[in-house]
């Protein structure tokens, strides 16, 4: 009688002990909220390849959950709303419009950790991520001023704001590096996304005597059109390989896997924080696209060797004298661009072929 | 450069302009029978997917274009049930075509989206393809670039020289008057339907295989609207569709030549996208700015119902 009533005990001790680490061990959700449809190349197929490597390295300790093509506005904050109440202990927003949704939809739920990418403003709850593109940009750039022949590269870009400006003016200083007769053209498609008129932006550029082309824009028409035209292309957001074979040279590509799983694994050990990250080469959110075969040994070496001094923080894109279109000093000699000023730009530097539209 | 500048803008305009000349000319056949179908921008899209999946599992761009016309004549044979047979509100019901059309697209074409067609080379005319500056530009085009002149002077020819035509058009000013003659005004209603239809999924054709060989979702990227807009600023002429849509992708090119040219011109980004549509209008409106031929022109009976038995 005993004994029964101790097994008894022990048995129920057991399986309240197992239901208790259950509940410990129960799944963390985490959800994603994506601007654009996933696809096969461009800025939310780089987000979605991050929450799937996050998902295989914690496998077991996370569920995720995403909603893709949300238009910035109403329809976010309903979206981001609905993933806290639904238990996700972690909601990454992924574009820069969900900024003020996050914000509104954060002290609701306390409990929940948002991550907000490309904005700037943090909360209790709320942090920021973003990476430095423009370190991509520049060694394209180097690659584009040693290989071109006419010395024009073309630009396809979307809106004239800080992080697009950054990109073109680190690519331009990448170019004129290596190569300073080099000069860049862009032309302003005003859409983040219009294939067809981001592929005769290209054509125009080529047409125009441009043999290096590269985008800011989210679909692979540019770089399809320049595999079309055997002129050489750089993508963007993606490697897009597969569309240029031939011709696409490098690219620069975002890796945001190891940052979901080292936020997650933050937070799973309560050290999260709600800062502004904003990670380059360094912290393996920036790579370039593996270089075709087209690209000289010699060049791949230098291009290998400057990744290295950025990766180390000897070099920076835009170190001084940096000057503006107009001739004005952004940066004095033997300085870099604070990140601020970076975040601020909206000019274009010297060696930029064009007049960049009042806003 | 092997090619002149010239050569290089028109020869980009053209291309610019024909989806926009082949849907427009569709739905302009559509809106003079007297039936309103804003779905262009769904048909197109279904139609830009059709042609893109059949064209890559068959290696036959023909028979994506014919697939892409089949699959946007059945788009608008769902517009032309609900609002000839039912008599639905034809704005509403064309608005959700459009909706429709491109989620259905996207929703087809998901797993086309890792896919890259080989682009198609063009056709060359023999000897016009020669003459200097405007033979590159003008005869070294895709095949469907000629077949969207054809069917300008088709369309032309139809509307006002045959008269099956005449007949089309009197249902569209005065079904009832038809209807009385004997005409069978739903079945001429759903035959032009059907013709605009098809002709929007060519035109989301020439988008998906011919003029970005490739497939995603909102490729189409409001070219339906634009096309549905020139009808009207047309004042429903087949040639003036023509004016507008070389004008509105010439626009749009010439802004670009200015952009990538290095001439130093601080213009405001958003005005030059603006540019085609503006200039599109204003010049539209002005060729066709005299109200009695605007009113002669267009269908009197456009996006009424008609109930045969009333």
């Amino acid at each position: 009688m005993n004994t029964r009533k101790s097994v008894a005990t022990i048995l129920g001790g057991a399986v309240l002990l197992a239901a208790t680490s259950l509940l410990a061990q129960a799944p963390t959700k985490v959800g994603f909220v994506y601007v654009s449809p996933i696809g096969d190349a461009g800025w939310t197929y780089q987000h979605d390849l991050g929450r799937k490597q996050m998902e295989a390295a914690l496998s077991g300790k996370v569920t995720t959950q995403f909603v893709e093509n949300v238009p910035e506005g109403a329809d976010a904050e309903r979206v981001i709303r609905e993933m806290a109440q639904s238990g996700c202990k972690v909601v990454f927003t992924t574009s820069f419009g969900y900024m003020n949704p996050t914000l509104k939809v954060a002290p609701t739920y306390p409990n929940t950790v948002f991550m907000h990418a490309t904005g700037y403003k943090t909360a209790a709850n709320v942090g920021q991520y973003n990476a430095r593109f423009y370190e991509g940009r520049y060694l394209n750039g180097v690659i584009a001023g040693k290989m071109t022949k006419s010395n024009i590269a073309g630009y396809v870009a979307a809106f004239p704001i800080p992080e697009v400006l950054q990109g073109i003016n680190a690519f331009t200083q990448g170019m004129k590096s290596v190569n300073p007769k080099a000069e860049v053209r862009v032309i302003w498609v005003n859409s983040w996304f219009d294939p067809g008129k981001e592929r005769e932006a290209a054509l125009t550029l080529i047409s125009q005597g441009a043999d290096m082309v590269t985008h800011h824009t989210d679909s692979t028409a540019v770089v399809q059109a320049a595999e079309e035209k055997g002129v050489y292309s750089f993508s963007y957001h993606s490697d897009m390989s597969k569309y240029g074979p031939k011709t696409q040279l490098s690219g620069t590509t975002h890796i945001w896997g190891e940052f979901y799983i080292k936020t997650i694994k933050d937070v799973m050990a309560g050290n999260w924080k709600p800062t502004s990250v904003w990670g380059g080469i360094k912290d393996g959110m920036i790579k370039i696209a593996p270089m075709n075969a087209a690209v000289p040994k010699d060049v791949k070496a230098l291009v290998t060797k400057l990744e290295g001094e950025i990766r180390s923080g000897k070099r920076h894109p835009f170190v001084g004298p940096v000057l503006d279109q107009d001739g004005k000093t952004r940066v004095p000699a033997g300085q870099v661009m604070k990140d601020e000023e970076l975040n601020k730009m909206d000019y274009y530097v010297q060696g930029v072929d064009s007049k960049l539209p009042k806003s | 450069m092997d090619q002149s500048l010239f050569t290089s803008i028109l020869f980009a305009t053209v291309v610019a302009g024909t989806p926009l000349i082949i849907t427009a000319l569709g739905e302009l056949v559509t809106e003079k029978s007297g039936v309103l179908n804003l779905g262009p921008e769904g048909m197109m899209s279904v139609g830009a997917i059709a042609a893109f999946a059949v064209t890559h599992h068959t290696g036959n761009p023909w028979l994506g274009i014919l697939a892409g016309m089949v699959a946007g004549m059945l788009m608008s044979l769902l517009f032309a049930f609900m609002a000839l047979t039912l008599m639905a509100n034809q704005v509403a019901s064309g608005l959700a075509l459009s909706i429709f059309g491109v989620g259905l697209s996207a929703f087809i074409g998901k797993p086309y989206e890792s896919v890259a067609l080989p682009s198609i080379v063009p056709m060359h005319i023999p000897l016009l393809a020669d003459i200097p500056y405007i033979g590159p530009a003008l005869f070294q085009q895709q095949a469907l670039v000629y077949f969207s002149w054809i069917l300008i002077g088709a369309v032309a020819w139809f509307l006002y020289k045959s008269k099956a035509g005449l007949i089309l058009r009197a249902v569209g000013e005065s079904p009832v008057s038809a209807h009385e003659i004997g005409h069978p005004v739903i079945l001429i209603r759903y035959l032009a339907t059907l013709f605009g239809g098809a002709m929007a999924g060519v035109g989301g054709a020439f988008l998906s295989v011919f003029y970005t060989p490739m497939w995603v979702e909102g490729m189409v990227a409001g070219r339906g609207w634009i096309s549905l807009a020139l009808v009207v600023f047309a004042t429903w002429r087949p040639l003036r569709v023509m004016i507008g849509a070389y004008l509105f992708g010439g626009a749009m090119i010439t802004q670009m030549f200015v952009q990538g040219s290095g001439l130093k011109l601080s213009i405001p980004a958003q005005f030059l996208s603006s540019l085609p549509y503006l200039a599109t209008i204003v010049v539209l409106v002005l060729i066709s700015r005299n109200l009695k031929t605007i009113r002669l022109n267009s269908p009197a009976s456009l996006g009424q119902p008609f109930l045969p038995d009333a």
